[in-house]
């Protein structure tokens, strides 16, 4: 594990929350690694810890909520740092963006001036080379019209130019990590569509990794090149894109993948999943997936199964992992 | 996150969950309505009884609140003046806080012209210091506790009708309200039946305190002579009686004026909690 | 027209809305500023269909439900509900159309009055209209929620202490309460769980064999509104640009549009995904929707024609109907031969 020094490297990542009701693991053991220039989806529904995970990887979780574990970018502990080298790390070398530009975008100052900030933070460019580069990024993003639109303020962009800005300040750093988290939810599908064939474009310009934090699986199945299930704060499957959309070896993935509509089976039952996710504060004994989950035996109900690899790439946290492959097979 | 609860929280938990200013503000109105409804328990003497041999006795254990210039015992009178002032702030309210409620809910519902109308009313009502407006109509009137009812009456509904209108502005955007017009009910069941208990939050909270404000403007009139007439106990007139004794016998108005102030303090204590326990419970 | 055995006939129904304009500009004698929302919508809803309605944000979808259930009034245009103009109901008879129409609504937070317990939001359904006798309402409302499948204790409590998925069934009983022949549904699921999703639109599909229903369901989901619909209607800025039966629309898209939109939808495959964005630019203000066809500031193939004149939805094949001036458009065809026809349209339209 150690030897890895390039990419980003989670082992046993952790975050709690108190509620009134007890601590609450919003992400339990997580453990990731992420290659360099490699997009990764990490794909969950709402409470699964998806986007907690993400924030917790940049010590983005605000107390009285805790985290654990070791966060390693290309060889530095990012638990161990120092506030300041923190701080230059976030935005820098690792940028985030969110779902919701508008709230994290500084709605009084023009974007050139948020650009600018951001690229004197974190490069030498004096006032004149960073104009510049502001201009070039808007450009680079694909805002029509880039230099006239410097001196615009965020609620004069729409919701996929401003998420554009939002990504253009990312890229001010020549960031080589980039945390999504969700961006193009609140999108319309063909801005979404443009906004994601941006992002691969970036990612090879910047040859940057990307962390995509999603629920929509048609997105993970366009963008990403490897994938992470979460359900209940764990990891229930990993491995490549295309294997994991092939072959489910968990009954939630399998689950996730039957509840959306495929082509060519209209007005047919959907393979939904019975039950709602289950809360934080109160999660079931043994796999947290147990009450839903089809292949549930007596050992699910009592034992939690632990994340183990059962091929080159792939691993799930399953006892019945077979049968559910099997069961996919036959279907 | 949201978390599917199986039962309603328990009543002990309810209790333990209030917010401590209303459990305060609570036991003193608690008390204080003890006090109105029950006087002659707690009182140890006739509020109304002379006692020649003992005009403005200091407090004493026998008149811990001293006695005034007829030998009258403060506190009795004190306490019988809680059924008044709570008479006061209840009743003069109370036409307000139900008119200006129904009035606000079919404005805020109806909207436009109704709104622009109403808008204008208030303007014209609030522009008078409310204290001058109600000494201008208890003065034409007459004095007395009736006229000053119709006089707070007139006044007080606007602001009642405000915070309505605007909490059900809020509520008719929501999809229940439009879920209420699809099935086909009346406008008048979806303002009152489903609008209005959720928009009426901001009037109730606004009555406590409305309530602390009663009583001061009761006794402002019963200071000035325009409100409960003497001999009757009330806590203004009982601060009158005792304003020509301020520096010889400052326990005639001082007990009176405590008794406004932890009243006032004790609806403003449970409005407040009122306004938080409303709040966090959704 | 309307006596071809439609349930519901829309007739060129536009649907404005002020938008925000200061009392000064007013005064400087500028325009007044109208958002439209709806512009000439034509439609012919059958009994017992899925009609589908997609579009974007702003395309005035949910607009065209809330005029279908008289949430708003148009203010041009009809609609007929078994060829009686709805907008000229009063009293009784417009409540006896809402029984009969009724709504579902996207937000399974808003939409459920959160003081009344389950019982009481259904037994008032009940009694207002008059569907049961005093003593079978309680019968009847827990025939409702075994219906939508929810257990039958969900009648004493509060909408707070549902799920998402569950308050999005209570939505639903409480609009079968009525036994109405028509539901619509705005973005019903879209606020729910994928898992949750599947869930709701099973029931859906279940309750609309079992009741023979109508439904109009309104999404931005394709593959949703793929799933369950007989029929689609495709809108933009407040048009129909596109009606076809579901799987002629989905395979051969007639309007360019509809094409980038099925293109912009992720695939679920991941085998096939694509580094060419589907549509370019952004939609253009609903205040200033351009002269012409409405598409022409995105669309690839447009030509001068589509700047000066607005194409109208005109048959393409039985049941299809698109609005685009290249009448041979068609979305399975490759790319070069669409661009060929836009070419050859050209051609034919300087001559």
């Amino acid at each position: 594990m150690s030897a890895k020094t390039d990419g980003l490297h989670v082992r046993g990542l952790c975050a709690t929350f108190e509620t009134p009701r007890g601590p609450a693991r919003a992400v339990d053991g997580v453990d990731l690694d992420i290659a360099p220039g490699e997009v990764f989806g990490l794909v969950g529904e709402s409470g699964s810890g998806k986007s907690v995970t993400l924030r917790a990887l940049m010590r983005l979780v605000h107390p009285p909520g805790r985290v654990e574990g070791n966060v390693a970018w290309q060889g530095r502990d990012l638990m161990a740092m120092k506030p300041e080298e923190l701080r230059r790390m976030r935005g820098g070398e690792i940028a985030m963006i969110f779902q919701e530009p508008m709230t994290a975008l500084n709605p009084v100052l023009p974007v050139r001036v948020q650009i600018e900030e951001n690229l004197r933070a974190h490069t030498d460019m004096n006032r004149r080379e960073r104009r510049a580069r502001a201009l070039e990024l808007l450009d680079i993003v694909g805002i029509p019209a880039a230099a006239r639109r410097l001196d615009e303020y965020p609620h004069q962009f729409s919701g996929g130019m401003r998420q554009r800005v939002m990504i253009a300040i990312a890229l001010a750093s020549s960031p080589k990590l980039l945390l999504a988290d969700e961006p193009t939810t609140a999108l319309d599908v063909t801005i979404q569509d443009q906004i994601l064939k941006l992002l691969l474009d970036l990612r090879d310009e910047f040859s940057m990794s990307v962390v995509f934090v999603t629920h929509d699986l048609g997105v993970v199945a366009s963008l990403c090149d490897r994938m992470a299930v979460m359900y209940a704060g764990r990891i229930v499957e990993t491995g490549t894109v295309s294997e994991v959309f092939a072959t489910p070896h968990h009954p939630y993935t399998r689950g996730l993948l039957g509840s959306v509509p495929h082509g060519g089976a209209e007005r047919t039952m959907l393979a939904s999943i019975e039950g709602t996710p289950p809360g934080l504060a109160s999660l079931p004994a043994g796999c947290a997936f147990h009450p839903r989950c089809e292949f549930a035996t007596d050992e699910c109900r009592r034992e939690r199964p632990a994340l183990e690899p059962f091929a080159p790439g792939r691993s799930v946290a399953c006892f019945h992992h077979e049968r559910v492959a099997r069961a996919e097979e036959l279907a | 996150m949201k978390v599917v609860t199986g039962q309603r929280p328990r009543m002990h938990r309810v209790l333990f969950d209030l917010p401590a200013t209303m459990i305060i503000g609570g036991i003193i109105l608690f008390a204080s309505f003890v006090l109105a409804f029950f006087p002659s328990l707690f009182a140890p003497y006739d509020p109304n009884a002379f006692d020649y041999g003992a005009l403005l006795h200091a407090p004493t254990l026998a008149h811990p609140f001293g006695t005034d210039n007829y030998g009258r015992d403060m506190l009795s009178r004190v306490i019988h003046a809680y059924t008044i002032d709570m008479q006061i702030a209840v009743f003069a309210t109370i036409v307000p806080v139900i008119v200006g409620t129904l009035i606000g809910a079919v404005v805020g519902y109806a909207g436009g012209l109704t709104e622009a109308f109403f808008g204008r009313v208030v303007d014209a009502i609030i522009t008078f210091p409310f204290l001058v407006l109600v000494i201008a109509i208890v003065s034409v009137l007459g004095p007395g506790l009736i006229n000053m009812y119709i006089a707070v009456g007139i006044i007080d509904w606007v602001f009642y009708g405000r915070l309505t209108a605007a909490e059900i502005k809020v509520q008719k955007r929501l999809d229940y309200a439009d879920a209420g017009r699809v099935m086909g009910y009346r406008p008048s069941r979806v303002v009152f039946r489903h609008l209005l208990p959720n928009a009426m939050t901001p009037a109730l909270v606004y009555w406590m305190t409305d309530m602390a404000l009663a009583i001061l403007l009761g006794s402002s009139l019963g200071y000035l002579g325009l409100g409960a007439q003497p001999p009757a106990a009330e806590w203004g007139v009982l601060i009158a009686d005792g304003k020509n004794f301020m520096t010889t016998a400052w326990w005639i108005s001082i007990f009176p004026g405590l008794a406004i102030v932890i009243t006032g303090l004790g609806f403003s204590l449970f409005g407040d909690g009122l306004a938080e326990f409303l709040r966090t419970r959704r | 027209m309307s006596d071809d055995g439609s349930l519901i006939s829309v007739r060129q129904v536009s649907k404005h809305f002020d938008a925000g304009q200061s009392i000064l500009s007013r005064l400087a004698g500028e325009p007044r500023a109208a958002v439209h929302a709806l512009n000439g919508i034509d439609l012919d809803i059958t009994r017992g269909e899925t009609l589908g309605v997609v579009g974007e944000s702003g395309c005035g979808k949910s607009t065209l439900a809330r005029c279908l259930v008289r949430l708003h009034d148009p203010d041009e245009g009809t609609i007929l509900f078994e060829n009686r103009d709805i907008g000229h109901l009063k009293g009784g008879a417009r409540r006896a159309f809402n029984r009969r129409v009724q709504m579902i609504f996207q937000d399974p937070y808003s939409s459920l009055n959160p003081r009344l317990t389950v019982r009481r939001m259904l037994s008032e359904a009940l009694t207002v209209h008059r569907m049961r006798p005093r003593g079978e309402i309680d019968g009847r409302i827990a025939e409702l929620l075994d219906l939508v499948r929810l257990p039958s204790d969900a009648a004493e409590r509060y909408p707070h202490e549902f799920s998402g998925g569950q308050r999005q069934r209570i939505g639903i009983a409480r609009a079968l309460a009525l036994e109405p022949d028509v539901l619509v549904a705005d973005e019903l699921v879209s606020a729910l769980d994928v898992s949750v999703q599947a869930q709701v639109i099973n029931l859906l599909l279940t309750l609309q064999e079992e009741l023979s229903l109508t439904v109009v369901f309104v999404a931005h989901d394709l593959r949703l509104v793929r799933h369950i619909s007989h029929r689609v209607a495709v809108m933009y800025l407040g048009r129909i640009v596109e009606i076809a039966p579901t799987e002629a629309l989905f395979s051969t898209p007639r309007h360019p549009y509809s094409k980038a939109l099925l293109d912009a939808a992720p695939d679920l495959d991941p085998a096939k995904r694509t580094r060419v964005a589907a549509a370019r630019g952004e939609l253009p203000s609903p205040l200033d929707i351009p002269p012409g066809c409405p598409f022409n500031t995105r669309c690839p193939y447009a030509f001068d024609r589509c700047f000066t004149e607005r194409p109208t939805l005109d048959p393409r094949a039985p049941g299809h109907r698109a609005a685009c001036h290249l009448t041979e458009f068609a979305g399975g065809l490759p790319e070069q031969s669409n661009e060929a026809v836009a070419e050859r349209q050209k051609e034919e339209n300087r001559a």
